[in-house]
């Protein structure tokens, strides 16, 4: 029953999103160690509480987001564009 | 004697007289009435049959709490099991009939039940089927354990559901409001109505027919008139009131969930028109208006017909105008039975009251007016006497802090009060623990952070006018939240009452055994609570699954409080310390249909047909779902069977050339400077150095070193590709390849679009194919096996001047080709490759011919790919690269997942040729057939050209591993054991020379 506020296209139902996962992992190059990469992969908190999360606007812009949600509310904080530079430009276009 | 309709009064329609039927019976009622009112009219006493004993049972409240009168209503593939007569309104042509009884529910055979109770206490059925025939036995205790069950099902059960189809549709709707009012009594109307005229948009639902609440049950004209100048304020300040809909459930983000009946009280409805309307409601705020529900007590056969929730009794007389009994004993711990002795007295029937408690003021006992009801104080019920209705009460008095037995006296009503229960359920589904109010002994609604006010009774008061004042509170409040204003009302106290509530849940007197139901609708008794206790349990929520109190439809609204105040005295605990049970959605039943709503059949999920779907067809095509895609399955001939089919079709493609229409692949387009670094990045083998004009097969991983899917890519230019995914997985690759460019490499200059509706494409494939596609573009010259080698693409346009994409690339292993054309085109290329096709005698195939020849070859496909697999388990470890780094080349090399023994892609002969063996069989060593064995088989076909059935599959350690070898495929549940060698997962033409050719 989440509804999440997509940056490009506005309030919408959870259902036009699909839910990609931790979105604060910083994954580790190509040629990184195995073990740099099962860290990345495998080694997970469970968080109970805000977490980063990434969900894409499947049904609608199709754009990765980085949401803001607690885990035992659903509360949603924050939501923004995953991709950096197309955040960069949202957010200066909402400070003009 | 028993009920009767009172000359006058009530909130019905005397004037539109409604024919039912109750028990193949014909019956009348008035406009308005419910079924429970109009047959205890009719002077009906037994209703229903309960659950484990069979015992019969009358009407015991006036609303959705009813636990004696429950019914099936309608017939054939409209029957409905498990409705309240109590909330179930008349209509002309109704049906209804008592259930869990056979004939009827006045003469049960069943009722032996009732002398074999102790059979039937709690934990029966765990401590029955625990001891004899153990699930570990296997098929043989299982099989016992099944007739078991049929017979106490038959014999212990509720009403029986319909088998057939659901004749009628439902609706499923979206809805929006400022605040949402759930109940329309007088706490409710008063919220919704300041909400409204400060301008919010206002919904205001009411589970009822009718709106009121305890207006209803009123005598005095000024209730409706209150209710009425309610709904026309409402009306007039824009709100949306609903009847017939429950708020049968509240989620996350201000969600209600509502089921409104639309035609269920409808004799003929407009065949358009939805029986039900499930509806998904967003409020800003929730105002919930609930009410109470009277609670009873337990004493000696408090479930015989003609025992009723006091209140019951006002809404029978004022809403109904009917009489529910002549002589009436009104037992009660508090001051709201008060009125209710009151009123019967009004309407001539003779009244005692007995209260519980000692010490009444005059204020209270001044209250019974002039009407001549006896006042018995310090007394309460010990017994009801009576074989199928109430005809006397055994009463107890009350001595020090318990009770001795008292007097009998003759009735044909008892109502009980045992306090009220606010109906907390709503807020109890989004985790709010109530609280327990020590004064009014219940449990009143928590404060929460969410935006939702509980008001009125629900929340413990219980006055009308309290609750008007209650309801303009939480009008404030939700105002307040809305609208961020500042909340001005004080919301009143809890309770209202002049004197305290007695605490009385059981009545008991040493050395009298008796029957006392807790949860009539269950047949759970206060015996089975202590039964409970004894064996060691002590959490209620324990106590609820072993003795089923306050389960299936009840949903712990008339037994709760009881089992936990009896389970609290077992335990020497108070009520609030041995905790609430949750109340789960929905407050009451909702039917499956509701849920699905138009979700069902051919609209259960969406339908994609490729352009030339209806080509197809007109061809011969017998179709297949694949995922939800429509695919050409085979093109049988006259008399043709599918086994017939697709071996002829396979046969010819191999001889001479087949076409086949692969357009559900997904195709993804890659496009911008930095693709190359895309691909070669996201594919485990080498991309960097693919010439345009080529295509490759690839091999993607995911970060976790499994397969995800494969593929082929052909390049255009130096920075257009244009990928192609397997059916299953094109959503996932797209979505997959957006998050690494969004999220990880932001930095790559590429952009992905899914084309995989824009372009329509065939395999042309077999020895003439190449004829056959020369045969339909415009310059044969770019097919020559120069021009076009095998992996070669080439972009051209069809003899029809279609542009169309073509690259030479093999799924069946023969020499065959995949073309493309804008989707408009395709019934065009079709067209142009059949008639060529036909002149070498080929043929269409479909996907089991598509199998029969991939199988062959040894090609993989999701089957095979299924997310456990490594490439190398695949057998294409060779492909993946050893000088780039690419998505899951880290985790690939894991030593679990390098291991010798891990299971490897091999091809299955049957020892026998003439055998067949199925896929999903386990592949065992033949001395033991048993357990996960050493392998599994994922593919079978018949394949032509080796002219036996053959397989691919995953065993341990590879074909290398048990060459010579016999193994069991095992089947045991469908056709048995086959015996099977393993070889090769290439069985035809292992080095590709066709293809090449
Ligand atoms: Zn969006």
């Amino acid at each position: 029953m989440i509804r999440i506020n997509c940056p490009f296209c506005g309030e919408r139902d959870h259902s036009e999103f699909g839910y990609g996962g931790d979105g604060s992992i910083e994954y580790p190059p190509l040629d990184a160690s195995a073990e740099a990469w099962t860290q990345a992969v495998f080694e997970r908190e469970n968080i109970r509480g805000v977490q980063t999360e990434s969900w894409q606007h499947v049904s609608g812009c199709r754009q990765w987001l980085l949401v803001e949600r607690d885990t035992m509310t659903h509360e949603i904080h924050s939501v923004r564009a995953a991709h950096s530079g197309v955040a960069a430009v949202v957010e200066k276009e909402q400070q003009s | 004697m028993s009920a009767s309709r009172l000359k006058t009064g009530g909130h019905i329609d005397r004037t539109r007289e409604i024919e039912f039927r109750w028990d193949n019976t014909r019956y009348t009622g008035f406009k308005g009435d419910t079924l429970a009112s109009a047959l205890l009219a009719n002077g009906e006493t037994i209703f229903g049959r309960s659950f484990k004993y069979h015992r019969p049972r009358g009407v015991m409240s006036a609303g959705v709490e009813e636990s004696g009168a429950i019914v099936t209503t309608g017939k054939a593939n409209r029957r409905d099991p498990n409705v309240k007569a109590t909330t179930q309104e008349i209509f002309p042509g109704l049906e209804a009939r008592g259930q869990n009884a056979w004939p009827n529910v006045r003469r049960d055979c069943g009722a032996v039940n009732n002398l074999m109770g102790r059979f039937f206490s709690a934990g029966f059925y765990y401590k029955t089927f625990m001891g004899i025939p153990p699930f570990e036995w296997g098929r043989k205790g299982t099989g016992i354990w099944m007739q078991y069950e049929k017979l106490i099902r038959r014999a212990a059960g509720m009403g029986k559901a319909s088998r057939e189809p659901d004749p009628d549709h439902y609706e499923h709707g979206h809805l929006f409001c400022d605040v949402l009012v759930v109940g329309s009594g007088p706490s409710g109307l008063a919220a919704a109505v300041k909400c409204a005229e400060q301008g919010l948009d206002v919904l205001l639902v009411e589970q009822d027919f009718e709106f009121g609440g305890d207006y209803l049950n009123h005598s005095s004209e000024e209730s409706l008139r209150k209710r009425d100048a309610a709904l026309a304020k409402l009306n007039s300040a824009g709100a949306r009131v609903m009847s017939r809909t429950t708020a049968f459930g509240l989620y996350d983000y201000g969600v209600a969930g509502l089921l409104q009946r639309v035609t269920d009280h409808l004799p003929n409805p407009e065949p358009s028109l939805p029986r039900q309307r499930f509806l998904t409601l967003r409020a800003r705020h929730t105002i919930l208006a609930t009410g109470a529900l009277e609670r009873h007590f337990a004493f000696g056969n408090n479930d015989l017909p003609g025992i009723m929730n006091a209140h019951a009794a006002d809404a029978y007389v004022n809403r109904f105008g009917v009489l529910p009994g002549q002589q009436v004993v009104v037992a009660t711990n508090n001051d709201s039975a008060y009125n209710t002795a009151n009123q019967l007295a009004r309407v001539g029937a003779s009244v005692t009251l007995v209260d519980a408690r000692t010490a009444i003021p005059d204020s209270i006992s001044g209250l019974l007016g002039t009407r001549g009801v006896e006042l018995v104080t310090g007394s309460t019920v010990l017994n009801a006497v009576g074989k199928r209705h109430i005809t006397a009460v055994e009463l107890a008095d009350a001595v020090g802090s318990g009770w001795k037995q008292g007097p009998t006296r003759d009735c044909d009503l008892l109502l009980v009060s045992g306090g009220w229960s606010p109906v907390v359920n709503l807020l109890s589904h989004r985790g709010v623990r109530p609280q327990w109010d020590h004064d009014n002994c219940c449990f009143v609604p928590a404060p929460t952070n969410e935006a939702i006010t509980s008001t009125g009774s629900s929340l413990g008061i219980w006055g009308n006018s309290d609750c008007e004042d209650a309801g303009r509170a939480a009008a404030d409040a939700a105002i307040a939240s809305v609208g961020n204003q500042t909340n001005t009302v004080a919301m009143p106290a809890a309770g209202g009452w002049e004197t305290p509530l007695q605490p009385l849940y059981e009545v008991n007197v040493d050395g009298v055994s008796k029957k006392s139901f807790i949860d009539p609708q269950h047949d759970v008794t206060a015996d089975d609570v202590r039964l409970a206790h004894q064996e060691g349990f002590v959490s209620v929520e324990h106590l609820k699954r072993y003795t089923t109190l306050g389960m299936a439809t009840d949903q712990g609204k008339m037994g709760n409080i009881i089992g936990m105040a009896l389970m609290a005295e077992a335990l020497g605990k108070e009520v609030p310390d041995v905790g609430t049970t949750t109340f789960r959605p929905p407050y009451t039943p909702i039917s499956i249909g509701a849920l699905a709503g138009r979700a069902f059949g051919a609209h259960f999920k969406a339908l994609r047909r490729t352009p030339m779907h209806d080509w197809n067809l007109e061809h011969g095509a017998t179709m297949v779902d694949a995922g939800l895609w429509q695919r050409p399955w085979y093109f049988a001939r006259e008399g043709e069977t599918i086994t017939e089919a697709y071996i002829r079709e396979a046969t010819t493609t191999r001889k001479t050339v087949g076409l086949c229409d692969v357009t559900s692949l997904g195709k993804i387009a890659i496009q911008g400077p930095d693709a190359t670094e895309l691909i070669n990045r996201v594919y485990s083998n080498a991309f960097a150095k693919l010439p345009i004009g080529k295509a490759r097969y690839g091999i993607m991983l995911r970060d976790d070193g499994i397969v995800m899917d494969d593929g082929t890519t052909w390049r255009f230019s130096d920075t257009d590709y244009f990928m192609t995914t397997t059916t299953a997985h094109a959503a996932k690759v797209m979505v997959w390849l957006e998050e690494l460019l969004q999220m990880r490499w932001p930095d790559l200059k590429v952009h992905v679009t899914s084309v995989s509706e824009q372009w329509a494409g065939v395999a042309v494939a077999g020895p003439n194919s190449r004829d056959v596609l020369a045969a339909c573009i415009a310059d044969a010259s770019v097919v020559t096996n120069d021009a076009l080698p095998f992996m070669g693409v080439v972009e051209t346009t069809l003899a029809n001047g279609a542009p169309c994409r073509i690259a030479r690339i093999s799924f069946s292993g023969e020499m065959a080709f995949e073309v493309y054309v804008g989707s408009d085109h395709a019934n065009g290329m079709m067209d142009l490759l059949h008639t060529q096709a036909m002149l070498v005698d080929g043929c269409l195939y479909g996907t089991e011919a598509l199998g029969a020849l991939r199988i062959e070859k040894g090609h993989v496909t999701g089957v095979e790919l299924d997310g456990r697999a490594t490439i190398d388990d695949a057998g294409l470890g060779k492909m993946a690269s050893d000088k780039k780094s690419y998505i899951g080349s880290a985790l690939r090399k894991r030593p679990e997942l390098m291991r010798e023994d891990r299971p490897r892609l091999v091809g299955i002969f049957p020892k026998d040729r003439s055998e067949k063996f199925k896929a999903g069989s386990i592949l065992c060593r033949t001395d033991k057939v048993a357990g996960h064995g050493e392998g599994w088989i994922t593919a079978v076909t018949h394949s032509p050209e080796l002219g036996h059935w053959i397989g691919l599959g995953y065993i341990s350690g590879g074909h290398e591993h048990w060459a010579d070898s016999t193994l069991v495929a095992a089947d045991p549940v469908r056709t048995g054991n086959t015996e099977v060698e393993i070889v090769s997962p290439h069985m035809v033409d292992p080095t590709g020379e066709r293809m090449h050719g």
